[in-house]
């Protein structure tokens, strides 16, 4: 067997990769947020395109299509979210006096713009979320290509909203090796796609330094409820026991962030909205004295001064 | 077949029934001895390719894969600590050799509470799979040095990186100074384990079952039940341990179990368990330790027989 399995470049101090610093979340500086809330929320929905074309991607996303072309019924159970699953958040949002991101597959601005319409007068926050979830950032998808998906997908938002567009998370969360130089390139500050850590931290390019603002995979509605098939009302119970101790942790320590992705395709369906009613009310009623809840934007912007 | 030879399974260790052994007395006359077993790991972003077990589903970057177990580190760690600091547990890690270089911060909070440090290779993203018998030597004996410089003691103990094995990685440990395994599930009581040396060798009990990677990741369990079966398998444990001594240990992945929405369930079965009396709340190397002293007779209860 080759010498190259007991050979270990990258063994020394800090990460194996130039990506960012080593630190771990209890030694820096706390974090203050504003009005000094222990916890700040982020909560993003996923619109998402699931094209039905039968294509393979290199990697599948969380959702994809699996059944022999035509799968039309994983095709319109995806696209329940954005006739249906959406307009029931939105209204829950809306109730809630919440302010959630919208990240948003680029190809629906051009399928359906009323979809796009509707979301630009909410006025919240809204995020790249590739072309469609088939155009998998991953493996070795050139760089033309994929620069292509990332700036078509920010102009085609750009044209049915005002506010400017600057986060980005990827289908997946999966990247190539140039992703993030090629977000730099197309006008994008902040990242969601790398889940190390629970504060904004700084995240390096070729193309100059940008932010990472962590989503949470293990908290994610898909990977609760359609990966581990939880029950609803244990994802509530998971996302509430999240809150108490994070809460808890930024009183003593500093601040820190929950972050919270929904998708309208599965929690917008009738049997389980009612969870996401249940979790709206337990962190912005019953704990919104502890609570800081903004768009991820924001919340990046309170934190970039203070995580050099 | 392959061309390797086999080795008998029959040869690992003698059987020996649950019921038919000597009474196992811990010190102080405990019924139970606990152990938590938390896994510091190092996975790379960039390993080469083991013809025999790819390192990552995903083609490079690894993201998904690799951010998560990075947030082990960056996040996880302390959260763990404090909360076996708060039950008087001084964990046993299980420890990829490499976090020495990477991550010394974590070993040196871990020293200064006088926790055990043993052997899970250099790091997890490469296997005993494929090595010859000398480059296994070289791998393990590498792993000990290095944990043995940065410690100041030698490891006792050896769970191999990934759980990947040889024929000869229970031989080669032993021979490298090793005095115990946690490879092998077999038992819920130490097992005295043949090893071509002859040296004393034992069997820790490291469950598996509750190891909380294959709770969330292989049996997707919600977190409050993955505490309940805790508590269950501490019960069934505890009445047996009347009879003789039994070993309990909870195996812990800092990604895993110190997420927010999961570290409430593993605080509540802590705090069952300590509050029990007659608990030897103890290190793998402790137990080890213990049974190789009173020796191997008094474990099986019967001469040795001649190994088939």
């Amino acid at each position: 067997m080759s010498d190259e399995l007991l050979s270990y470049p990258q063994r020394h101090y800090g990460m194996d990769h130039d990506r960012y610093r080593w630190s771990m979340l209890q030694d820096r500086d706390p974090i203050v947020w504003p009005d000094n809330k222990p916890l700040a929320l982020w909560i993003n929905l996923s619109v998402q395109h699931f094209p039905l074309s039968g294509e393979k991607p290199v990697v599948a996303p969380p959702g994809a299509l699996t059944m022999p072309y035509p799968d039309l019924r994983h095709y319109t159970l995806r696209d329940y979210g954005n006739r249906v699953g959406i307009f029931r958040l939105l209204t829950l949002m809306q109730q809630y006096q919440a302010t959630p991101s919208v990240a948003i597959s680029g190809a629906l601005a051009q399928r359906y713009p009323r979809l796009m319409e509707r979301l630009a007068e909410t006025g919240y926050e809204w995020l790249g979320h590739g072309w469609n979830m088939l155009c998998m950032h991953a493996g070795e998808i050139d760089v033309a290509t994929e620069s292509e998906w990332i700036a078509r997908t920010r102009e085609a938002l750009e044209e049915f909203t005002d506010q400017p567009v600057t986060g980005w998370l990827s289908p997946g969360r999966s990247q190539t090796a140039n992703t993030p130089e090629l977000l730099m390139r197309n006008g994008f500050s902040y990242q969601c796609d790398w889940v190390n850590d629970e504060l904004p931290y700084p995240f390096k390019t070729a193309e100059g330094e940008m932010t990472c603002l962590p989503s949470c995979l293990e908290l994610d509605d898909v990977f609760v409820l359609t990966q581990n098939l939880h029950s609803e009302d244990s994802f509530v119970q998971q996302v509430t026991d999240a809150a108490d101790l994070l809460i808890e942790e930024g009183q003593k320590q500093g601040g820190r962030l929950l972050a919270l992705n929904l998708h309208p395709w599965l929690v917008g369906q009738p049997h389980r909205v009612s969870a996401v009613e249940k979790i709206l009310d337990a962190l912005l009623v019953a704990r919104g004295d502890a609570i800081w809840h903004a768009p991820p934007a924001t919340i990046v912007g309170a934190a970039i001064d203070q995580i050099g | 077949m392959s061309d390797v030879a086999q080795f008998s399974e029959l040869s690992l260790y003698d059987y020996s029934p649950y019921d038919e052994r000597p009474k196992l007395v811990w010190p102080n006359g405990a019924r139970l001895a606990f152990w938590v077993a938390p896994n510091i790991e190092f996975y790379e972003l960039d390993p080469p390719t083991n013809p025999h077990r790819k390192p990552w589903p995903h083609p490079y970057p690894p993201v998904p894969g690799y951010s998560i177990r990075d947030y082990g580190n960056r996040v996880g760690h302390q959260r763990q600590m404090a909360l076996l600091d708060k039950y008087g547990v001084r964990g046993s890690i299980s420890l990829s050799a490499a976090l020495c270089e990477h991550h010394p911060e974590i070993i040196a909070l871990c020293a200064e509470r006088n926790w055990e440090f043993f052997s899970h290779g250099i790091y997890n993203t490469r296997y005993t799979y494929g090595l010859t018998e000398d480059q296994e030597r070289e791998m393990i004996e590498d792993a000990m040095n290095t944990i043995e410089r940065a410690v100041g003691q030698r490891p006792a103990g050896y769970l191999a990186p990934a759980l990947s094995h040889s024929n000869h990685t229970i031989d080669l440990f032993a021979e490298a100074g090793g005095l115990y395994t946690c490879d092998l599930f077999h038992d819920d009581q130490p097992t005295w384990v043949n090893t071509r040396s002859d040296k004393p060798f034992v069997s820790i009990p490291y469950s598996l079952e509750l190891n909380d990677t294959i709770a969330y990741v292989v049996q997707k369990r919600e977190p409050r039940r993955y505490g309940e079966s805790i508590r269950l398998a501490f019960d069934q444990l505890y009445a047996e341990g009347a009879d003789s001594g039994t070993v309990m240990c909870i195996p812990t992945h800092n990604y895993q179990v110190s997420c927010p929405h999961r570290l409430r369930a593993f605080e509540e079965a802590l705090e069952y368990i300590t509050g029990h009396s007659d608990v030897w709340v103890t290190t793998g190397r402790e137990i080890a330790e213990y049974v190789i002293a009173q020796g191997r007779q008094q474990l099986e209860g019967r001469p040795v027989e001649p190994s088939a």
